[in-house]
């Protein structure tokens, strides 16, 4: 997982090595500092005999370099580890984009589109955290632990000996607390969530709440709910916040066990033996001993903080491990030859563990230019049909061909490039409305645009709007009405001037007559381009050269308007139904 | 341990800096809320502060006890003992006082939070729908997961840390003026230019983290609309531009939280080690003044002032004085440091805590209304009377306070529009003159173009929306005069985007009526065409329903959202059909339970398909907020205006 993750630090690298290196020198110099005033002191008592400064002016000037080059290098540090921790987390989050574009269909479906944005962004967060604390503080507080006790040695052979005791035992109560607080908080981030996500319900249902005058109701809900998040919380803070009384205690007992000892070795001592102290050895002892147990805090915050991400990095490593399971063949074609497809004992099942095929023994020929209709009920499996075409997924068993070749041969970009799906779930991003347009073809020029949308019946409505082609479209295509937005969507996929056009369920929202003349536009102004239409009325595909009647992952019946009208009397009974209803008053 | 994980979407930190007054606010509220608890901890707080800090005392009187030891041995190795008794006392009134002060806070900062939370949630019940109309679903989620979070920092961590290190500053400051004066004045010239840097790199680093939060709703916004259009860009083919949009996003991000994370990095290094200059300046001074004076410094003190009994404020600097006195300079220099490294998170939640009381003070939806909904039933002498129980029967009750009398009007569903203007902004008018009567049981279509005014009229009805001019009357009474509240119990609503809660499928049915029996919700279930469906599902009734309803199929979801109407059960319905595509069969089936809930009620239908308004009475044709057209379906089919052309399919609806 950590090798999946260092990958992302790339250009980051130098500040990456370059900040512990820093960490490294400013540790040096923290440390270095008691030891010298020791000797200051030792200095002043001697100058305070002599009168001579000298000694004492050197070392000033001493201490004061150190304190000046610690600057430097805590200062750099802060600003390399700041350059590492974003430009990784950059990094890490244009990885993760990339390999969400590299998906196939299925792997989109595998995470849900909020999971995917809480991992490129809370996740990602957390991740920098801990990264930027591992750079810095992680080799700052082992290091400023290990020379502060080294160093506390080099002033008193046996005195330190507490610190091996106390940092164990210190370590021991921390680690108990993050042992008993981890499993409350992560069960209370839980709930949290669900808290905050019963928020977005609220928000979002506001209408229908004050619509039954709810709102009492809402309140009392989340109010209960707010209850409980609130008591999970306080009980797991009341555990953390045993880290400060815990902490006091070693450093006071510590301190206090110093002064006695050292008080009495001062007094018993004999200057000239080993083991000697004086008042000022015994004050930067204390002041390594407050380094060595605030070493050991950072390291159990370090802790915490890394507990907390290894959640997130396992999410985020789980997208970037994730194979894209259809790739483009080595020595792919790139040419589609024309438009034709067929079906060859094709099954199908979005997962491999799934028990029912989606789809099953397909089998069909189509010639190229011509127009295939597909109807049936919700559930039959008609757009998981059409999307074994571009590959949006593969067949599970049999073969799927596309220009005479079996779409497995081609190269995916140019596959894709030649069959142009209209998705049912279609969706226009924020921009103009030429920019949405030019998804088709970046290098359309304004009159393939006007030719593209007078084919799809968006010219006209395009032209009423103040700006008319360079419109702005809202995010999600909010401001255009459903039926604009299919015809939008249209003329995109129009655009790519492709050898199969797919329109899945497009012109729900269009009325009959443009939807009349849309096909009209298809068959005169693209007449070699195959169409599969999959539509829920009748009149839209019964001009086909082939229907075919899903149910249930098989086609039922397939045939021409005609042929259908007399052999399957479903298809007979549903034309009737919709056209009595056109009848009596036309289905907009 | 700051905010979970989770949601955390939607633009946050647009404003810059916090109005005055904010931080006051936020105070007083968390004052008000936690008084005892709050006196509790500053009491802990200042003890654990006077603790923590008597510690330089300490070593500066066991310096002086060794001292003594080294001459008079017995004598100072008492006074080592008592102050080592002293301070284990003192100590451990420090640990207990920790102990108390760090659980009440946990609580504190948690009852703080929650209550905010409540105050939020309650107010955002209460706000206009105009609120939710002009404000995106992210602006307000991010106050209740960015804001809160930043607040928790605030409230959890910050203020304690402030608080103790400014006890702790004015008693090393007091203690150091004590002991010696020049002294003195040698830290505080350190500690100014401490601030100084604190106020230039701090202030800088704040500044950027506020441009931090705009990029990260920046990058969040663009994932979201990428993610969410993630299909579409793979049969695009538009992977390689998408990834190009999104690093120039996110390189804008890395620029701010760069400088961000740079200055607040770098404040604390440099704080510390001005601070460490200052200890050797200290203790350079300190020295040459004891040397050159070969120890008979003269010093500035009030020891010197208690000492000699007020007769002098000086004495004799001394090796002991240094020495201590050097460590409080460090623990001094600590302390400021901690103060201005809260500096970030104390701007970061001002500015968050002026969101949150932006919210907070929203105006509510006025209510003026007096008539209210009462069960009624009809006394012996065939009089409408108000009472208890459920009768079916519903009246307005209409106080009229001149003549101090009550009348009681039966709920009919007579709806009058009359000469209605209205506009979302004053500015623009975008319903014009408005007039429309629905008798009792009648059934009233809008058909019309996107932005004609179809669900305008509607939220205008259930005012969701405040007319400009003109009247509304609902049997017979303004309907400015009906309680909100009541009104829109009168009128039951299947709205265009079905939206569901989670929670069982039982209590989502029940939400029209909270009181309804099973039976009751059964029966509604059916009436709706629902109930065929709804057993079928894992758990029947009982069946969860998360995410608004995604484990369901959009038609079985508009069939549960018309039984909720159906339990609801009110004189008169708003029908906003929805759009999106069923199939055939579903249609059929939601059509038919739309038509069952219909009947025998006056009925307001937006439609998106002529096919459901053939029936209805009469039919509204709007065109740019005015009806052009208006009569039954074979009237309109006569006059050939634009109806017919709707449906003979030359113009198109939704």
């Amino acid at each position: 997982m950590l090798r999946k993750l260092a990958r992302s630090i790339r250009d980051v690298k130098k500040p990456a090595i370059l900040t512990p290196i820093l960490i490294v020198g400013e540790v040096v110099m923290e440390i270095m500092m008691p030891l010298t005033i020791v000797r200051l002191v030792g200095y002043i008592r001697a100058a305070e005999g002599t009168g001579s400064m000298k000694y004492v002016i050197i070392c000033g000037v001493q201490l004061l370099c150190m304190a000046l080059i610690s600057l430097l290098f805590g200062a750099l540090a802060g600003k390399t580890a700041a350059k590492a921790s974003t430009g990784f987390a950059k990094n890490l989050r244009h990885d993760l984009f990339v390999s969400v574009q590299n998906f196939s269909f299925s792997n989109i479906d595998k995470f849900s589109t909020s999971s995917l944005i809480t991992r490129m962004t809370t996740d990602v967060n957390n991740v920098q955290m801990s990264f930027m604390m591992i750079i810095r503080t992680a080799v700052r507080a082992p290091l400023m632990m290990i020379s502060a006790i080294i160093a506390a040695f080099s002033l008193h052979p046996t005195l330190p000996w507490l610190f091996v005791v106390v940092v164990p035992l210190l370590g021991l109560a921390l680690g108990m607390i993050i042992k008993v607080a981890m499993p409350l908080f992560n069960r209370v981030f839980k709930k949290y969530d669900a808290l905050n996500a019963s928020i977005q319900e609220n928000v979002k249902g506001m209408r229908v709440v004050k619509a039954y005058v709810r709102e009492d109701h809402e309140c009392e809900k989340f109010g209960t709910a707010a209850e409980e998040v609130k008591r999970e919380f306080t009980r797991a803070e009341k555990v953390v916040a045993l880290n400060m009384p815990v902490m006091n205690f070693f450093m006071h007992v510590n301190m206090l066990v110093i002064a006695f000892f050292g008080a009495k070795l001062i007094i018993n001592g004999n200057p000239s033996v080993a083991g000697s102290i004086n008042v000022e050895t015994l004050s930067s002892l204390l002041t390594y001993s407050m380094q060595v147990l605030m070493s050991l805090m950072m390291c159990s915050m370090i802790f915490v903080q890394i507990a907390i991400s290894v959640e997130s990095a396992r999410r985020i490593v789980e997208v970037l491990d994730e194979k894209a399971e259809i790739v483009s063949p080595q020595n792919p074609i790139t040419e589609i030859a024309d438009g034709s497809f067929a079906f060859e004992n094709v099954s199908f099942k979005y997962q491999k563990g799934a028990e029912k095929y989606v789809l099953s023994d397909i089998n069909l020929t189509v010639p190229s230019g011509s127009t295939v209709g597909i109807m049936g009920v919700t559930g039959s499996a008609k757009s998981s049909l059409v999307s074994l075409l571009p590959r949006l997924y593969d067949a599970t068993e049999g073969a799927v061909y596309v220009g005479g070749k079996n779409v497995k041969e081609y190269d995916i970009v140019a596959l894709r490039d030649a069959i142009s799906v209209v998705l049912q779930k279609n969706l226009l991003f924020s921009g103009t409305i030429a920019e949405n347009l030019r998804w088709g073809n970046p290098n359309a020029t304004d009159e393939e645009l006007v030719a593209a949308c007078k084919i799809a019946q968006a010219d006209e409505f395009i032209r009423t709007f103040p700006e008319g082609y360079a419109s702005h479209i809202e995010q999600g295509g909010t401001n255009v009405s459903g039926g604009q937005k299919q015809r939008l969507c249209i003329a995109r996929a129009i655009l790519k001037k492709p050898k199969i056009l797919i329109f899945d369920d497009s012109t729900s929202a269009v009325d009959t007559k443009t939807d009349a003349f849309i096909r009209k536009g298809l068959k005169e102004q693209i007449p070699n381009t195959t169409k599969i239409i999959i539509a829920q009325r009748v009149a839209s595909v019964m001009d086909a050269d082939v229907i075919l009647i899903m149910e249930g992952g098989k086609i039922a019946a397939q045939g021409t308007h005609g042929e259908l009208m007399q052999t399957f009397p479903p298809y007979r009974e549903m034309y009737e139904a919709q056209n009595r209803v056109n009848e009596e008053g036309g289905e907009a | 341990m700051a905010g979970p994980g989770g949601m955390r979407r939607g633009p946050a930190g647009a404003k810059m800096r916090a109005p005055k007054g904010t931080t006051k606010r936020l105070i007083g509220m968390l004052f008000r809320e936690n008084k005892w608890y709050l006196i509790a901890v500053v009491t802990c707080l200042i003890i654990c502060s006077i603790c923590g800090s008597v510690g330089g005392i300490f070593m500066k009187n066991l310096y002086d006890a060794i001292e003594l030891a080294l001459v008079d041995r017995s004598a100072g190795w008492n006074q080592v003992l008592t102050l080592i008794g002293i301070m284990i006392g003192v100590y451990s009134l420090n640990i207990l006082c920790a102990f108390i002060h760090t659980r009440l806070n946990a609580v504190v900062t948690y009852k703080f939070l929650t209550n905010l939370r409540n105050k939020m949630f309650e107010r955002m019940q209460k706000l206009p729908v105009r609120y939710f109309d002009s404000h995106t679903h992210g602006e307000v989620m991010s106050h209740y997961t960015n804001d809160i979070d930043v607040l928790s920092q605030l409230v959890s961590q910050s203020i304690p840390h402030l608080f103790q290190s400014v006890i702790t500053i004015t008693i090393l400051f007091c203690t150091m003026v004590f002991y010696s004066l020049w002294l003195t004045m040698v830290v505080l010239i350190g500690v100014f230019t401490m601030l100084i840097v604190t106020k230039k790199i701090g202030g800088r680093s704040a500044t950027f983290f506020l441009s931090q939060q705009r990029s990260v709703a920046a990058v969040e916004g663009f994932v979201e609309e990428a993610m969410s259009g993630q299909k579409v860009i793979k049969v695009f083919n538009h992977e390689s531009s998408a990834i190009q949009d999104f690093d120039r996003v996110n390189e804008e991000w890395q620029g701010n939280a760069y400088k961000a994370n740079k200055f607040a990095n770098m404040l604390m290094p440099i704080l510390n080690n001005i601070g460490n200059s200052l200890y050797v300046l200290v203790a350079f001074i300190g020295g040459t003044l004891l040397v050159l004076t070969k120890g008979q410094m003269a010093n500035l003190s009030l020891e010197a002032v208690f000492d000699s009994g007020f007769t002098t404020a000086m004495n004799v600097l001394s090796i002991s004085v240094c020495i201590s006195f050097l460590n409080m300079t460090k623990h001094f220099a600590n302390q400021v440091s901690q103060v201005s490294g809260q500096i970030n998170a104390v701007v970061m939640a001002q500015a968050g805590a002026a969101r949150v009381f932006q919210m907070i003070d929203e105006l509510e939806e006025t209510d003026e209304g007096y008539v209210t909904l009462v069960n009624a039933k009809y006394d012996e002498n065939g009089n409408l009377t108000e009472t208890k129980e459920r009768t079916g029967i519903w009246a307005w009750k209409h106080p009229h306070k001149a003549e101090g009398t009550v009348t009681y009007t039966r709920l009919a569903g007579d709806i009058v529009l009359d000469h209605v203007d209205f506009g979302y902004v004053p500015e623009k008018i975008v319903l014009h003159d408005v007039t429309l009567y629905a008798k009792p049981g009648q059934k009233v279509a809008f058909v019309g173009a996107t932005g004609a005014g179809k669900t305008t009229i509607t939220n205008l009805i259930n005012r969701f929306y405040d007319i400009a001019d003109g009247k509304v009357r609902y049997d017979g009474i303004n309907i400015n005069k009906i309680k909100k509240a009541d009104l829109r119990r009168s009128l039951g609503i299947v709205l265009q985007d079905t939206n569901l809660f989670t929670g069982t499928v039982m209590e989502n049915i029940r939400y029209g009526r909270l009181d309804a029996t099973d039976e009751e919700v059964y029966a509604a279930a059916r009436l709706a065409n629902a109930d065929d469906f709804i057993r079928r599902l894992p758990n029947g009734y009982q069946t969860m329903l998360t995410a608004d309803g995604a484990n369901l199929s959009q038609g079985q979801r508009q069939l549960l959202s018309i039984a909720r109407a159906a339990v609801a059960d009110a004189p008169v319905m708003i029908l906003d059909e929805a759009t999106s595509s069923i199939d055939t069969r579903t249609e059929a089936l939601v059509q038919k339970g739309t038509d069952q809930l219909m009947q025998g009620r006056t009925v307001f239908v937006i439609a998106h398909r002529l096919s459901t308004v053939q029936n209805s009475d009469v039919i509204m044709v709007l065109d740019h907020g005015r009806i052009i057209e208006r009569g039954s379906h074979q009237e309109l089919i006569a006059q050939k205006g634009k109806y017919y052309q709707l449906y003979t399919g030359a113009f198109e609806l939704e």
